[in-house]
């Protein structure tokens, strides 16, 4: 009997509390990070940058700046704490927190009205409390965590970290010094450039053609949706190495190769590779295609009816009615296939990240975690540029039309 | 006998008095009234269709009738896609060498409890977002949807070095920790499903409810979620797929531990059986079929999946409100 309550208390502390106990630990871990990092972003900004340019005409000294500064998280965290909890005690409350229906009233002192819109606005904040906890720890601090670390050479010394600042070095390293990066970087934006419109353009084919009174539209649906299930990385990338993204009678037609031969290196290794990918490229269209079917059945079959009896062909109903109404939904679809494109495991820019980061690495070039910080950087900035792209060709456009 | 003549009298009589009209009603027949309705553009819809279906269901079925050939059938170039011989080799290759069942359990449960966690705490962060007005909640929005742009490799380190210094690698909890803090793989679309799921729901019900005497809590619990069944079913499945797909971060925080996803488990028996066989040698090249056969262990529990669920699968874009209503 004892034994199965044993086992109950072992379970019950090895599966709730412990994890529980840890990320709770995790928490209280972040904020002092955020807080250090609060620390250092200041002392960046307003020490060590303008000390390194003002060391060579030496005006400022040094030492001043530095003790006001090893001053300053002792006078925030011991002084300020300690003289706000000598005034408290000296206020002598006889309540700290009191709650009637109507007031809230805290150290008999600040009175908080409860009205229905505070009411409303507290009971909304704790639904979204979960959201906002897990967006500081797992988005905005490792965020700016990585954007702080990608100016400096970090080295890990068992549990420590040593960190030296570095200014644009690492930056300068990834365009300058690294032999492969810019390569599969320019490599990536002109695939993206290439890839993203032939998906969309597919896209918008297939959800028209579904769109169309057909038999079996769930059928067709179902075969152009089940990519979206089945496309992991080590399946595409098998179907690869085996040629299996490509249809065998593409390569026998001489069009491609005479593509290559006229548009010179440059553009031609991306072309290559579309049409080498041409299905991997497709299946990535899955969910646009959704986006759009249920973009065209939102659209009022009177306006073609109208647009008929006017004279106007389907042609000229598929510019003048049917663009102009999904429009909205071709920047969402061209954003998400940009980031999901980007993201995919397959992406030879995000291999080359992890390989930097887990140290499978040149040697010529500094590693390590602040090298990688950069380059996920950069390779960020190159995705919202590309984005950026996308969606102001696709409003250049309309602008012309009206 | 005596209606076949007189229809084929009738008929000779259409086509030698009047050739235009005839001619006219072929036309019609072929191109209808509009050309949208005509049987020749039906015809074209069908043969793209059947192209278009045929790209996308090619390296399906390589993989599905390759990974069936004995290795004499693969270099056999006159053998295209039904094998001479029908074997079962490969799969039980790959069965045994990495376990299959116990692996496809690891599988689902890597992905399961990720996967329910993140539709609880969407669902409550969708509620949140869609019924109540509080202050910044417009920049929270904004930022929420922003949270799908960054790409994980930003956040990956940080977070990476936050799970070293907490020995939660190669556990489960690097990835119920993000999910039931609604920064899950997609995380933000799957509250943007919930947010507009919920915004369909009437206000007046939920006020009903609270006259009656309900808290916000039991609003929710009681009248939100039995209404948003179907929203919580495209959730889970959607981010059950995600999640079973997902490699690469998997790959990193799962790194050196013994429970891996399914697709990570079938890559690494890849790699190790092709270190046993030198670089070129006709082993190597031979072992396609057993590649595609792990593939096909790989997908066929999405597959089986897909084939019970697939309407909310495909309905699901028409309930996120994407569209804009």
């Amino acid at each position: 009997m004892f034994k199965i309550f044993g086992k109950i208390k072992d379970i019950f502390s090895s599966y709730i509390i412990e994890p529980v106990s840890r990320f709770f630990k995790t928490t209280i871990h972040v904020f002092k990070e955020i807080f250090r990092f609060i620390y250092h972003t200041i002392k960046l900004v307003f020490v060590i940058i303008p000390v390194s340019i003002y060391k060579k005409i030496k005006v400022l000294k040094l030492e001043d700046v530095k003790r006001f500064f090893k001053d300053l998280p002792k006078n925030v965290f011991v002084n300020y704490p300690k003289a706000v909890y000598r005034t408290v005690k000296n206020l002598r409350f006889k309540s700290i927190l009191d709650i009637s229906y109507t007031h809230i009233v805290l150290f008999n002192k600040i009175k908080i009205k409860r009205t229905n819109r505070r009411r409303e606005a507290f009971t909304g904040l704790a639904f979204i409390l979960l959201w906002i906890v897990g967006y500081l720890v797992f988005s905005l601090y490792p965020v700016f965590n990585s954007l702080f670390l990608s100016f400096f050479k970090v080295r890990l010394a068992g549990a420590d970290i040593q960190r030296d600042f570095l200014l644009f070095n690492n930056y300068r390293a990834a365009f300058l010094s690294d032999p492969y990066f810019v390569e599969i970087l320019l490599n990536y934006a002109l695939s993206m450039i290439l890839n993203v419109p032939v998906t969309i353009v597919f896209a918008l084919i297939i959800a028209m053609l579904i769109n169309q009174n057909i038999r079996g539209k769930g059928i067709w649906r179902t075969i152009f949706f089940l990519p979206v299930i089945i496309a992991s990385g080590p399946v595409i990338s098998e179907l690869m190495n085996q040629g299996a993204t490509t249809l065998p009678s593409i390569e026998e037609y001489y069009f491609i190769d005479l593509v290559i031969d006229n548009v010179g290196t440059f553009l031609a290794n991306p072309i290559q590779a579309l049409f080498d990918q041409i299905l991997f490229v497709l299946w990535f269209a899955g969910i646009q295609i959704l986006i759009f079917l249920a973009g065209l059945q939102k659209i009022d079959q009177s306006i073609y009816e109208a647009a008929m009896i006017d004279g106007a062909s389907p042609w000229e109903a598929f510019w003048k009615i049917t663009l102009p109404s999904i429009k909205p939904l071709i920047t969402i679809s061209v954003i998400y296939t940009v980031v999901s494109m980007s993201v995919f495991s397959l992406n030879e820019v995000i291999i080359y990240i992890r390989g930097k980061m887990l140290g499978e690495s040149t040697p010529a070039i500094t590693t390590g975690y602040g090298y990688t910080a950069t380059l996920s950087w950069i390779y960020f900035i190159v995705m919202a540029l590309i984005i950026l792209i996308f969606v102001g060709a696709l409003n250049i456009r309309g602008r012309k039309a009206h | 006998m005596e209606k076949v003549k007189q229809l084929k009298a009738k008929f000779i009589g259409y086509v030698k008095k009047d050739k235009h009209r005839s001619r006219s009603k072929l036309k019609r027949l072929f191109f209808g009234m509009k050309f949208t309705d005509g049987l020749f553009y039906k015809i074209m819809i069908y043969l793209m269709l059947v192209g278009l279906g045929y790209i996308y269901l090619y390296p399906m079925m390589y993989m599905i009738s390759n990974s069936f050939m004995t290795m004499s059938d693969i270099i056999n170039v006159s053998v295209n896609w039904i094998p001479s011989q029908f074997t079962l080799e490969n799969y039980r290759l790959v069965w045994d060498a990495i376990d299959y069942p116990k692996a496809l359990l690891d599988g689902v449960i890597l992905a399961g409890l990720p996967a329910l966690s993140a539709t609880i705490s969407s669902a409550l962060i969708g509620y949140g977002f869609a019924k109540y007005n509080f202050p910044f909640k417009r920049i929270l929005m904004a930022l929420m949807i922003l949270t799908f742009i960054i790409p994980p490799q930003i956040t990956m380190m940080p977070t990476f070095r936050m799970y070293a210094n907490y020995d939660l690698l190669g556990s489960i909890m690097t990835f119920i920790y993000p999910a039931i803090l609604g920064q899950g793989f997609n995380g933000a679309i799957y509250i943007l499903i919930f947010y507009s799921f919920f915004r369909m729901i009437p206000n007046s019900l939920m006020e009903s409810a609270q006259l009656d005497g309900a808290g916000p809590m039991k609003i929710f619990l009681k009248i939100a979620i039995p209404l948003a069944i179907p929203a919580i079913i495209i959730v889970f499945l959607f981010s059950f797929v995600w999640y079973y797909n997902e490699t690469y971060l998997s790959g990193l925080f799962l790194r050196g531990s013994d429970m891996l996803t399914l697709p990570l488990r079938v890559e690494q028996f890849i790699i190790n059986y092709t270190s046993i066989y030198p670089e070129g040698s006709r082993a190597r090249e031979l072992m396609q079929s057993a590649k595609l056969a792990g593939n096909i262990l790989t997908i066929l529990p999405l597959l089986i999946l897909f084939f019970f669920t697939q309407r909310h699968f495909v309905e699901a874009i028409d309930k996120t409100g994407i569209t804009g209503e």
